[in-house]
């Protein structure tokens, strides 16, 4: 990612909940660097979600996503 | 250069409940209204609301706005403003029914009545052992369906919306009247002028000042930096809710119901030290009380981990099917922001800022009031607040839950009727802008982007954050707040030499967070100015050297201003609009 398309993601990134911010901060500071373009892409996608339903799936009390966007989410998981 | 200028009847600065809310107001009479907001409005911080919205509907039992008034007066320690508080609860009711009647899908009882529950300080006849059923809930999730319930209705009336965009700086003339905002457009890194007959500032709370707060990042006191640097007051901005029980580091809540299932506090010694502050409540003793222990643990050096500066929380001895099947979410929560498995370690934890009840000084009709020509409330004229960024004062020195979308909703509605009002009475010509229009905020951009070198906004705005925490938290001493105030001037001062690397203008997130820490400085600076004067203690006010509250000296609102960090005060209204007063009284639960 160049810089102008990681400031993007960047701010999608900034929630109504803390929970999220943090998480996503966390995600983006250490996969940001070398996130291909296509999970970018899923990425900004799934930030298309509201905050409480993002929340159960990255908690994981959530499955409900499309399967497209399923790689991604693992790796938001697991950060 | 002067900047492109748009042209709307009514400017709103945020798209949280408030915001929301009078935006409605406003499009519903026809007017042209322009909401501005740095995030989309459904990812406002009011999502994060879970517990209700209070309102004595009495679907559940006995209830009517007296009693709710006074729990809300006497919850305010006595700081709120009883006009205002008699007026918040007298429209409750008013302002749920339209909410319901918009499609909100609150929780119901068989009888198709909305759900009602109880909830801390809501009680039944005037402070009786009986508690209200006055909380108005959608599941946990209320903030959420209230924003999303509210940003429908304003798409279908109109509302135009103008999202990543950065307020900067109030546009004031020479008589002081507000004539609109400027504000950055993140996606061209552009400035404009907003001209308007009305603006609301809706911009939220300023929890991120504090190092450990629940507070999402968008939360950096905008509206309130707005005002100060416009020449306005803050009030009462000593006064800022804790919660004991936040994840160390993270600020996350851990809910309350850990204790409730017999989780309790450790400190490094292993001691569980609640026993020796509360001995029969013990970790069950109130928020106030357990915060203040744990400071107290943590100040004389039996705080846990390599800086002695938190406590734990254990609960592994309720083992795992509890934990899992009475505290959902905590496991999780535990191992994502503190790197511990509650069911076999305990949880880091530190008392958590949550909600500010100071503020832009407004009235309850929204209008921002400052002391002019011998009257203590002279309205700024064009100018309104509403919401957690204004201090009507419903809250005074301490909220009850469900409180705060109650607020959200009445006073968003009522700055929005206040508005209408004030336009339809105004010429039809928009009152001309003065020629310095923008120039505080093409001059800040201006120095951002030619600064060649100075501080970073990341290590300035960690060290605001740390010197709020340690020096102005939930228990205050009288020395470290004296320091805190000499450490803010430092920073302060740091603040005006930051620099950036990445000079770009399109969507450049380091320029805004740059324009962010400005409005960080302002508001950490009102807070502990206001802190280390305040000798008493009041609401969520704890000082150690005046544990009492002092109605003789300090029954009274701080009034913050940035030009020479000055302070001044103002009274309380005691006389409510309709009925007799609540005296003061000494607070017990």
């Amino acid at each position: 990612m160049d810089r102008l398309q990681h400031d993007r993601l960047k701010w999608k990134c900034r929630r109504g909940l803390l929970e999220l911010d943090l998480v996503l901060e966390r995600f983006l500071r250490r996969e940001g660097k070398t996130l291909s373009e296509s999970d970018a892409a899923a990425l900004s996608e799934l930030l298309e979600q509201p905050d409480n339903d993002l929340w159960e799936l990255v908690i994981g009390r959530s499955d409900r996503v499309d399967a497209r966007l399923r790689g991604i989410l693992a790796q938001l998981r697991a950060c | 250069m002067s900047l492109p200028v748009r042209t709307f009847d009514a400017i709103v600065v945020g798209a949280g409940g408030s915001g929301l809310r009078a935006a409605l107001e406003l499009s519903r009479a026809g007017l042209r209204v322009a909401v501005l907001t740095k995030v989309f409005p459904t990812r406002s911080h009011t999502v994060a609301a879970q517990g209700g919205v209070a309102a004595p509907l009495a679907n559940s039992g006995e209830d009517n706005w007296h009693w709710h008034m006074y729990d809300t007066v006497k919850g305010s320690d006595y700081l709120g403003d009883q006009d205002a508080i008699e007026y918040m609860c007298r429209r409750a009711v008013e302002v749920v029914i339209e909410l319901e009647h918009m499609g909100m899908p609150f929780d119901r009882l068989e009888n198709g009545k909305i759900y009602q529950r109880p909830f801390g300080g809501h009680t039944q006849d005037y402070g009786s052992a009986k508690m209200a059923m006055r909380a108005c809930a959608a599941a946990d999730r209320t903030g959420h369906a209230m924003l999303h319930t509210l940003y429908q209705q304003n798409v279908h009336a109109n509302t135009q919306f103008f999202v990543e965009w950065m307020a900067l700086d109030l546009v004031r003339d020479a008589e002081g009247d507000v004539l609109g905002v400027t504000a950055l457009e993140m996606e061209t890194g552009e400035a404009s002028l907003f001209h308007a007959k009305a603006t609301l500032l809706a911009t939220g709370g300023a929890g991120r000042i504090f190092a450990a707060s629940t507070n999402a990042f968008i939360n950096t006191g905008d509206g309130l930096g707005m005002a100060a640097r416009a020449g306005l007051p803050l009030q009462d901005m000593e006064f800022y809710q804790f919660h004991p029980t936040g994840v160390y580091g993270a600020g996350v809540l851990i809910t309350e119901g850990v204790r409730g299932e017999g989780g309790y506090l450790l400190n490094k010694n292993g001691e569980r030290f609640m026993e020796r502050y509360a001995p029969n409540a013990k970790d069950l003793a109130s928020r106030d009380v357990v915060s203040r222990a744990m400071t107290t643990e943590i100040k004389e050096g039996r705080g846990c981990g390599p800086d002695a500066d938190h406590v734990m929380l254990k609960l592994d001895h309720l083992g795992a099917d509890v934990i899992n099947q009475r505290l959902p979410g905590i496991r999780e929560i535990a191992i994502k922001f503190a790197n511990a498995d509650p069911i076999r370690e305990p949880i880091p934890v530190v008392p958590t800022v949550h909600y500010q009840m100071g503020g832009i000084p407004a009235n309850y009709l929204g209008e921002v009031v400052v002391p002019a020509g011998g009257n203590d409330e002279a309205v700024v004229r064009g100018l309104y607040a509403a919401g957690e960024c204004s201090c009507v004062s419903v809250h005074g020195a301490n909220r009850l839950g469900t409180n705060s979308l109650l607020d959200l909703l009445v006073f968003g509605k009522s700055s929005g009727e206040q508005m209408v009002k004030s336009i339809r009475a105004m010429p039809e010509a928009h009152k001309p802008l003065p020629k310095d229009a923008g120039e505080r905020s093409q001059a800040r951009l201006v120095r951002l982007d030619s600064a060649r070198s100075g501080e970073r906004v990341a290590e300035v705005s960690n060290e605001l954050r740390r010197t709020m925490q340690a020096h102005c938290g939930v228990f205050r001493f009288p020395e470290l707040l004296i320091e805190g105030v000499e450490k803010m001037k430092a920073i302060a001062a740091r603040a005006e030499r930051i620099a950036i690397e990445d000079k770009s203008k399109v969507f450049n997130t380091a320029r805004i967070e740059a324009l962010e820490l400005d409005n960080l400085v302002e508001t950490a600076m009102a807070t502990v100015v206001s802190a280390e004067a305040r000798k008493e203690s009041r609401g969520a006010q704890a000082r150690s050297d005046h544990p009492d509250r002092d109605d003789a000296n300090w029954l009274k609102h701080t009034l913050w201003y940035k030009d020479g960090n000055r302070l001044a005060y103002k009274p309380v209204h005691l006389k409510p609009l309709s009925v007799d007063s609540f005296e003061p009284k000494v607070r017990t639960y």
